[in-house]
């Protein structure tokens, strides 16, 4: 077992895995940033090192600065958290050599999800559905034709080269399809200079459900059921819950022992994340697989009763999975409240908090690292705190979470907190009837 | 001494908080030690002040250092050379070498002043000043961080 951990991250994920290894008796090394200097993880933490000024790259994308700290204070482990180095296969390669164990998987298992394409296919190979699509590029109208028919419609057309949504079109049928071909490769060519094109499957109406994975060094997995992460803006989370309204048993099991195939197939080191789109006719396809801890992790830990930062640290240090497989028992959310306006488009909003008072009762979690007096730094990500609500029902999880974000004070700067509260009344949301397309329609009042 | 006597001067050691005393007399000598540490030599890493409304636990050990006397002198003069870079700092280029930097040296820009020890390779640190070495604040072989104060330069 490690002696020693130093947690390269900060923030609320910091005080996290401090808190597990504290539990654990293992010391702590936290490392920040001269910006992080208030932090609350550098208090917590037995032994603190200063590795850079503000700027990420400077100091918490700083490999050299992180390794050197973990020398000088002879740390046996090095626990990457969530975003920065924690899916830098260069790094944990990096620890390898010098003898400090990255808890997390190997450069090779990163790699081998990292690339979408290397992903895809690594998923084909272990039969896990993925996205139909083209086997690379379609030239003519005729094989576009063919290819729709084998992937079936409705099937979207992209330009290799593309990005914002030029050259992309939703076709439904060949007639459609014979329309649209020329018009999208000219554009293509015009905006990018490349008419390349490729064809996938259009998801009706997608759900974003991932599957929480362990692995262990014995090459076992397990899953730890689902987590639906639906009400996204812009790519970015803001509210995941477990179970997920639109699971049923056998889906679970299904994309349980999909997301099982993709770990084993790479023989995969720790905990990590299977994310699917589900649509509406309940088929399942492979996204990605993202192979750290999560942000949402504590919903699931409050419906199993799992550590899963302690899970991870017993399988970096050699100790197998139990093998079964998890199961929700009760029904969680989590909000994430970030230092943002939500009244003018969600811009961020540092600043020192004057006051705060986090609320608590029955089924209530906050992981948070602010504190009253505490400026939030500009530099880095704008999540303040998670506000976890864990029941029986989902209906009395919604409710307790409206009671907890209303009893949630954040003075001093902006927060999101209002438009929680005005989601938690909302009637889609409680009906549990949303996709990926739920935040297109919401306005906040 | 008697035994007794003994005791109830170790028993006064140990309530006075000092580590050490030691006692001599006419035949004989006594020297004891306690596990007590003096404040003053107990380094609070973290230079910036406490606001008070943080929630503070159990207090963090912190890197050794060398707690930094307080000179008699008006410290504001004096430019204080910063570790730019986490690992150890070394005073002498090897050990069987001398120093960099000595008290009272007079240093031009470029002048190394010492090295820091990352990931097996050696950084020499340059002067970016031209002064006089008032002060070195690190131990030889101590592990430094980032912006850590390493000497105090007077550039007069």
């Amino acid at each position: 077992m490690f002696k020693k951990i130093l947690i390269a991250n900060r923030g609320e994920i910091a005080l996290r895995v401090i808190r597990t290894c504290r539990e654990m008796g293992i010391k702590t090394v936290a490392v920040y940033s001269t910006a992080d200097r208030e932090s609350l993880h550098v208090r917590f933490a037995d032994e603190a090192v200063c590795i850079g000024p503000a700027p990420s790259k400077e100091s918490y994308l700083n490999m050299a600065a992180i390794i050197s700290a973990a020398e000088i204070t002879n740390s046996d482990g090095i626990h990457p958290g969530y975003g920065f180095l924690s899916e830098n296969a260069k790094f944990s390669h990096i620890c390898e050599d010098h003898g400090i164990k990255f808890i997390g998987p190997s450069p090779e298992m990163i790699r081998a999800m990292g690339d979408k394409a290397t992903a895809k296919s690594t998923m084909i190979k272990a039969g896990v559905p993925t996205v139909p699509g083209s086997e690379g590029l379609i030239d003519t109208l005729k094989d576009a034709l063919k290819a729709a028919k084998e992937i079936v419609y409705p099937v979207m057309i992209k330009a290799t080269a593309g990005g914002g949504g030029k050259g992309m079109r939703i076709i439904r049928s060949d007639e459609e399809l014979k329309v649209e071909w020329d018009k999208a490769r000219a554009e293509a060519g015009a905006a990018f200079g490349n008419d390349g094109m490729y064809m996938e499957k259009f998801i009706e109406e997608p759900r974003h459900i991932e599957i929480q994975i362990a692995g262990d060094q014995t090459g076992k997995a397990c899953h730890l059921s689902e987590r639906d992460c639906s009400v996204q803006r812009r790519h970015q989370k803001l509210v995941e819950e477990t179970p997920s309204p639109f699971m049923d048993d056998n889906l679970r099991e299904a994309m349980g022992n999909a997301a099982i195939k993709a770990a084993e197939a790479i023989r995969y080191e720790g905990v990590g994340t299977v994310e699917f789109l589900v649509d509406k006719h309940k088929n399942f396809y492979f996204m990605e697989m993202n192979t750290r801890i999560q942000v949402e992790h504590p919903i699931t830990e409050e419906v199993i009763n799992f550590d899963l930062i302690k899970e991870q640290i017993k399988i970096a240090s050699g100790i197998p999975i139990s093998g079964k497989n998890y199961y929700p028992e009760k029904h969680a959310i989590e909000c994430r409240i970030n230092a943002e306006d939500p009244h003018n488009g969600f811009r961020p909003s540092p600043g020192k908090i004057t006051t705060l008072h986090v609320p608590g009762g029955h089924g209530v979690r906050v992981d948070t690292h602010v504190y009253a007096g505490y400026t939030i730094p500009p530099h880095y990500d704008s999540l303040i705190a998670k506000l976890i609500v864990v029941h029986q029902t989902r209906e009395e999880a919604i409710d307790k979470m409206l009671r907890a974000l209303q009893e949630f004070v954040i003075e001093g700067v902006k927060t999101t907190i209002p438009f929680h509260i005005q989601l938690m009344q909302d009637e889609r949301f409680r009906k549990g009837d949303y996709t990926t397309k739920f935040m297109d329609d919401f306005v906040l009042k | 001494m008697e035994l007794k006597e003994i005791q109830e001067l170790i028993k006064f050691v140990a309530k006075a908080g000092v580590s050490e005393v030691e006692l001599e007399s006419k035949g004989f000598k006594i020297v004891i030690k306690t596990q007590n540490k003096a404040p003053e030599n107990t380094v609070t890493y973290v230079q910036a002040a406490v606001p008070q409304a943080a929630p503070t636990p159990a207090a963090p050990a912190v890197l050794p250092q060398a707690a930094p006397a307080v000179p008699t002198e008006d410290l504001s003069k004096y430019i204080t050379v910063k570790a730019p870079m986490v690992g150890t700092f070394y005073r002498r280029p090897s050990p069987d070498k001398p120093l960099f930097a000595n008290v009272g040296d007079e240093l031009k820009v470029g002048s190394v002043l010492c090295i820091i020890e990352a990931m097996k390779l050696f950084n020499e640190i340059e002067s970016e000043v031209s002064g006089r070495v008032v002060k070195i604040l690190v131990d030889d072989a101590s592990p430094v961080e980032y912006d850590q104060p390493l000497f105090l330069i007077d550039p007069s």
